[in-house]
Parts: C-alpha cells; structure tokens; sequence
C-alpha cells in the first residue's frame, strides 16, 4: 500500500551566515529533526519530524534558527481546507482515531472576549487597590442558608469542611505521567506559596508530594489510579472526575510507554502497561450512586475534606449540576469545551460539549432557581486565559477557577499541541529524565508565583475600578458585565445585557 | 465489643467503629452503608445485612459478614480480608488493588470491574458460586477466581466476561464451553503450576466456607489471560 504524502507542515529556516553548527539545535530536539552533516559541515534539518515548538529557535546561542508554517499548501476551498484533507489521508494511511493534544483549536465563538466589565464613575467611585484593603480569599464548599446564635448572640458555626483558597485560582488537575515530575514539583510548590491548590489528576500523587498536602486537590477517576487511604488523607478535598472539558463521554489511555518507574508505583500499576480510564464509573449509573461515592469518600475521609465532583459542559449541566448539588458534593467543578488535554480523540476535542461561559452562566441560574446555590460551590475551567476571564467568570457566578493550559505555559509550554508524543522538549509532558530535567522546579515554581501574582493584582485593579473591593461581592454580580455583538438568545443565557443598555 | 446496629445510621456506626480497638460484632445490621470504609487494623464480624460500599477503601482490617452483602462491597480496596458468608450484590471488588475477598455464594454484575495490581500488591477475589455479566472488565491485575458452586444450571459467569481485561488473571472452575470471550483474551486449561498459583486462596476458601479441596479440584479450571498490556496501542493516529 502506498502512503499518501503530507508535506511538513513547518520548514526550518536556518540562516547560514549566523549558525555556527555548535549543534545546541540537534542536542535539544527530542523529535530528532536537527542533524549535523560531516561531509558538508553544515546543519540539516528534517523537517517532517518538526512540531514547531520552539525549544531550537529559543535556545539558538547565534539566533540563527526560525520556524515557519510552510506555504506548501494542498488545493483548499472553503468546504475542504488543507488540515481537513490531511486528516482524511492520516487516517486512509493508517485506519487509526486521530489524536490531538491541548485544547479545542476551532474557531468557536469565545464569550469571554464579547463581555466587557463596567467602572465606577463620578458616583460610587472606584477603589484603589495600591492605598486599600482589597480581599481576593474565597472559602469554597457548602454554606449553611442560615446564621446561628447562641443564647449570647454569639454565631455558632457549624460550617461543612471549606476549601480556603488566597485567590479564586486553582491550578486544575494534570496527572503525573501525562506531565514530568518536574512539572508536578512546580505545581505543588506554587500552590502551597500562592496559598491556593493545584490537582493530582487521576495519577495518585507521587510520595515526594505528600508534603504539600494541604494544597492539594486529590482526584478518583473512573480507573481509582493511586487512590487508598492515605491518599485521600494527604489532600485538602477530593475531587470525583466523572468528565472533561476535552473528552466529554469518554474515558483516557495513558499509553504504557509512559508507565515507567515513579509513575507506574505512584499509579500502582506494571511497568510498560496500559493505565485504561473507563468512560464511565461503573458504579455510577444515577444521582444515587454518585451520592454513594461521594458519602463513602466522607465516611473514609471523616466528613473533613469537601468533595468536588467535577463534568464536562455538556447540553443539559444546568439539570446535570442540580442533581449534582443534591448528591452531597461541596463543590461542582465544570470544564468547558476548550479545556485543554494530554491527549483526546480529535474528533471528540473538537465536536464535543459547550462553551463554560454559557455553562456557567446556566448553572449558576438554575441552582439559584432552585434555591439550591448555597449547597455547592461552583468552580469553572475550560481555557481561563487571563486574570480579565476570572472576573468575568467569578461576575457570571463562579466561585474560582481551574487553569491549567495558562500553568503550563508559565512553565514553559509552548503550545505545539503534541502532548501525545511524550517528547516535551521543555520537561512538561514527558517522563524521559533528559528531558525531565529541563524543567527546573525551582524555575518553573517562581515563574508560576509570578504568573498568580500578577492576576491576582489585575484583579484586585478590575475590582477596584468597579468600586468592589471583595470576591464575595463580584461573584454572580453580572450588572457589571454587558455584552457586545451577541444575540438576544445568547445574552438571555449569560444573563447580563448589552452594552450601551 | 459488641455494637448493635439497631437505629443507628452509617456515620453513627463508623463513629463507633473507628474507636474501638482490636475485635468488634456488629449485630442486627440492616443496610448500613459504607461499614468500615478505610478502617486498617480491626477485625470486625457483622451480622445481619450490610448496605453498599462495605468496606470501601479498606486498608488493612478483616471484615466477616454471617449472611449476604449488597453491591460495591471492597471498593477500591487497598488491603485487608473480606469474607461473605452468602450472596454479593454488584461490582464487588471494583477497582481493588490489595486484599483479599472470598465469597460463600454468588456474585452479581460487573464483580471484579478494573482491579489492578503492582509488585507486592496482588489483590485476589474468589466466588464460591456464579458470578453474573461484565465479570473482570477492564482487569488490570489480580486474580479472579469462580468455583460455580450452586446449584443452578446457570453457566459459571454471565454474558460479556473480561471485555477489556489487559493484565492479571481469571480462573474459572469450568471448561466454559458456550462462554464467549472476546478476542483480546486467550483460554486454556489450568496445568499443575497454575494451580499451585491459586491453592493457597483454595484452600482458605476451604477453610472459612467447610469445603472440601478435593471437591474443587474435580473439575478442570480454564484461565484466562489478556494477550496485550496494550491493548489500544494500535488504534490511535497522531493528527
């Protein structure tokens, strides 16, 4: 059978006037594109290996490297573009699903980028967040619907376990195998200086980390990786994944040739096989039996970590997060449609789930319908890019946000979107010590503390312009926010009005 | 100690449960949920009917139950030893990577679903009876092991057995003529050394259920293995 031809979608251009063959290129690509040619001595390139992710180009000591998408383009219209036609012949060559890498590419509408945030003037005025207290701490879990006292007035607090969190950020959930030990060590060091969590993913959490416990949200996926006792007790709440923003409906495969040494013990599965995620819980067919889960992880825990349930923004999570806020989690955790992944059926990633802003927007609204809001708290992922979605996500009814696609890139990611190769050449997605290594926690811990720290004052100024100077008082507050170029149906579902209104 | 389970709800039993020490009777249960979930070092005899989810996350203890059980008991169970004097409900020994369960009578659906295995840590599960469909799927460690000693003519497990399965192994006391397993898995016939890999969980069968070795020897066990660690290797294109 011949194989059709695809063009490399990256040329390598190298100018020669400037490269030196110190060969820094050859030794730091993982996909093997660089080489040196003896005879000639000069440096080549195979470009059909290339990713375009930039550890060359950025690590060039004579800035001689640039990669650019290649002009070499197939016969596009607008009904078959060029990627759609290569996709059909990676699949007519090989019969496999394709597989894609970091969040759904598609040019979706992103609602983020058509709501804008109000600002006080002349009456009400802003607050100035450099000379005023600005509170940016958010207590997630389930508040009680009613103030207490005793017979002295004093309030009597009998409040279900809370998630304390510095700012309303937590770094969502990455499991050890799909990124580094280095990565995992960036993350859980971060959290536990910025004050807030990061999330184990279904990988167990490798023993180093135990110490950062109280950051840590723990995971139980439908395959229970890693998950016994001390695990659970090690965390500061445990979080159910029923789905993800990525692959709603379907499970994961970590590949066994990423199940080697640490992360086959901390997984507890052999070296070299397959760690199979099920689609589903086998044992939640309904309401009920995720209540049943929900209560053996109290009855296990001691009723002293909230439990996260976390879904994919699908058609009906407005009903699905009723249910949900009835089934004695804490905290519903929804991932939107352009959450990122290790790995995904192409198809899926692209095809599958809705927008979290609508999501959010809906769920938020129904639950207060319901009278059920207090029950639960809301945290919403699924591409937060920047400390302006936080406030919008918090004014739309969130009580924080996961991120993890902005993490990886303040360590270092450069979105070349080919997680599923397990060759990072920058030490994130990869569990080869040689590349692991280029990830320096110590670095990428300082670059994450400096990514937070910078939200976290954008968010105190967006606050301060708007004249609110808590989270308490942003969150569902969606007067602050209007639409622009949205239809009526759309601003019906975000619940906020349009600018100029 | 004894407790009497007589009007109390599940969280007022664990309460109790976690703080006793050492040996412990559970009486009149009737339905409590997760009984002993996460317990490590009691031995505790319960008699009446535990709810769902005994045992979950059990990491070390022993827990006797003198009748029948419900669904999900030894979930995701890490260590310890779970002996049934009667019936399981479904999804017995899901996702367990340590222990020991033993069951007297049988299994309902989906028993052994995703159990795993890591060096030191082999988790066995063995049904005295019949085990119904979905028995070990997805299995990615263990041993399973059914005797089909009932009596019904029902065959030894249900419909769709080790759909999945990509490690550990499954005995059956059968030479499952008419069980179809799908083609991941191969069969064959127990020899000497594979039985001597499960006669010590034989005869602690024996043991706690007054059987007979004899007995279970009399009839040929079929094993059954996953032909890949991998199985989707092949399925996947890079895009």
């Amino acid at each position: 059978m011949v194989e059709h031809f695809i063009y490399p979608e990256f040329e390598v251009e190298r100018n020669k006037d400037r490269c030196i063959a110190c060969r820094v290129c050859e030794r730091q690509c993982a996909n093997e594109v660089h080489r040196f040619d003896p005879e000639l001595g000069v440096m080549v390139a195979d470009e059909t290996k290339c990713v375009n992710c930039q550890r060359c180009v950025s690590l060039c000591p004579t800035r001689a490297l640039k990669i650019v998408k290649s002009d070499c383009r197939l016969r596009e219209n607008a009904n078959w573009s060029d990627e759609t036609i290569k996709e059909i012949y990676k699949q007519a060559n090989s019969g496999g699903v394709l597989l894609s890498s970091m969040g759904n590419p598609k040019p979706l509408p992103v609602y983020w980028d058509k709501i804008l945030i109000n600002a006080s003037q002349v009456t009400n005025p802003p607050i100035d967040p450099l000379r005023e207290p600005m509170e940016t701490k958010v207590f997630l879990g389930k508040k009680p619907k009613s103030v207490k006292r005793d017979e002295n007035g004093d309030i009597v607090t009998e409040i279900t376990p809370q998630l304390e969190l510095s700012m309303p950020v937590m770094f969502s959930a990455m499991s050890y195998g799909s990124i580094s030990y280095n990565a995992h060590a960036s993350l859980a060091r971060a959290a536990t200086e910025l004050g807030i969590c990061y999330n184990t993913g279904e990988g167990g959490l490798h023993e180093d980390f135990y110490i950062y416990g109280p950051n840590t949200v723990v995971q139980v996926a439908s395959g229970r990786f890693g998950v016994h006792k001390d695990y659970l007790e090690a965390a500061a709440a445990v979080e159910i994944k029923m789905g993800q923003g990525a692959k709603p409906g379907i499970g994961g495969h970590l590949p066994g040739a990423k199940i080697v040494g640490d992360v086959s013990r901390t997984r507890m599965i052999p070296e070299g096989s397959d760690a199979i995620s099920p689609a589903p819980h086998h044992d939640i067919y309904s309401i009920e039996d995720l209540r049943q889960l929900v209560y053996s992880l109290k009855e296990a825990t001691e009723y002293k970590k909230p439990i996260i349930v976390k879904v994919a923004a699908v058609h009906n999570i407005a009903a699905i997060a009723s249910g949900i806020a009835r089934s004695g989690a804490d905290i519903i955790a929804i991932d939107g449609f352009r959450g990122g992944t290790g790995a995904a059926p192409t198809r899926i990633r692209d095809n599958v789930g809705i927008p979290i802003e609508l999501a959010l927007a809906s769920v938020d609204q129904r639950l207060r319908d319901e009278g059920i809001r207090n029950n639960v708290s809301l945290v919403v992922g699924g591409s937060v890019r920047s400390a302006a979605d936080v406030v919008k996500a918090v004014a739309l009814g969130a009580d924080a946000v996961y991120v993890a696609t902005a993490a990886l890139l303040a360590m270092g990611c450069h979105l070349c979107r080919t997680c599923q190769s397990g060759k990072c050449n920058w030490g994130i997605a990869t569990q080869r010590p040689d590349l692991v290594k280029r990830l320096n926690p110590d670095i990428g811990s300082r670059r994450l503390v400096n990514l937070m720290d910078a939200w976290r004052h954008e968010i105190k100024e967006l606050m301060g312009g708007m004249g609110i100077n808590s989270i308490e008082s942003l969150r569902g507050n969606r007067l602050m926010l209007r639409g622009v170029g949205l239809t009526a149906k759309e601003l019906e579902i975000l619940g906020i009005s349009h600018a100029g209104e | 100690m004894n407790i009497n389970a007589t009007g109390l709800d599940y969280k007022e039993l664990n309460e109790m449960l976690r703080s006793v020490r050492g040996a412990c009777n559970i009486n009149d249960c009737l339905g409590q949920r997760f009984i002993a979930a996460g317990i490590s070092d009691k031995t505790i005899t319960i008699s009446g009917i535990p709810g769902n989810a005994l045992g979950a996350y059990l990491n070390g203890a022993k827990l006797e139950v003198m009748g029948n059980a419900q669904d999900a008991v030894g979930d995701t169970m890490n260590d310890g030893t779970i002996v049934i004097h009667g019936n399981v409900g479904d999804a017995v020994g899901y996702a367990m990577r340590g222990g020991r369960i033993y069951v007297q009578g049988n299994a309902g659906y989906r028993a052994g679903i995703h159990m795993k295995a890591y060096k030191e840590k082999q988790p066995a599960l063995v049904i005295g009876g019949k085990a119904g469909s979905f028995l070990g799927e997805y299995q990615a460690g263990g041993i399973i092991i059914v005797l089909g000693l009932a009596d019904n003519d029902k065959p030894i497990v249900g419909n769709f057995p080790t759909t999945g399965m990509h490690g550990g192994k499954m005995f059956l006391r059968s030479e499952c003529k008419g069980i179809h397993f799908p083609h991941q898995v191969h069969t064959h016939l127990a020899d000497e050394s594979e039985m001597e890999e499960i006669a010590h969980y034989l005869r602690r069968f024996c043991f706690y259920f007054g059987h007979d070795l004899k007995e279970l020897l009399d009839h040929p066990f079929t094993v059954v293995m996953p032909d890949s660690r991998n199985p989707y290797r092949q399925m996947y294109v890079a895009n």
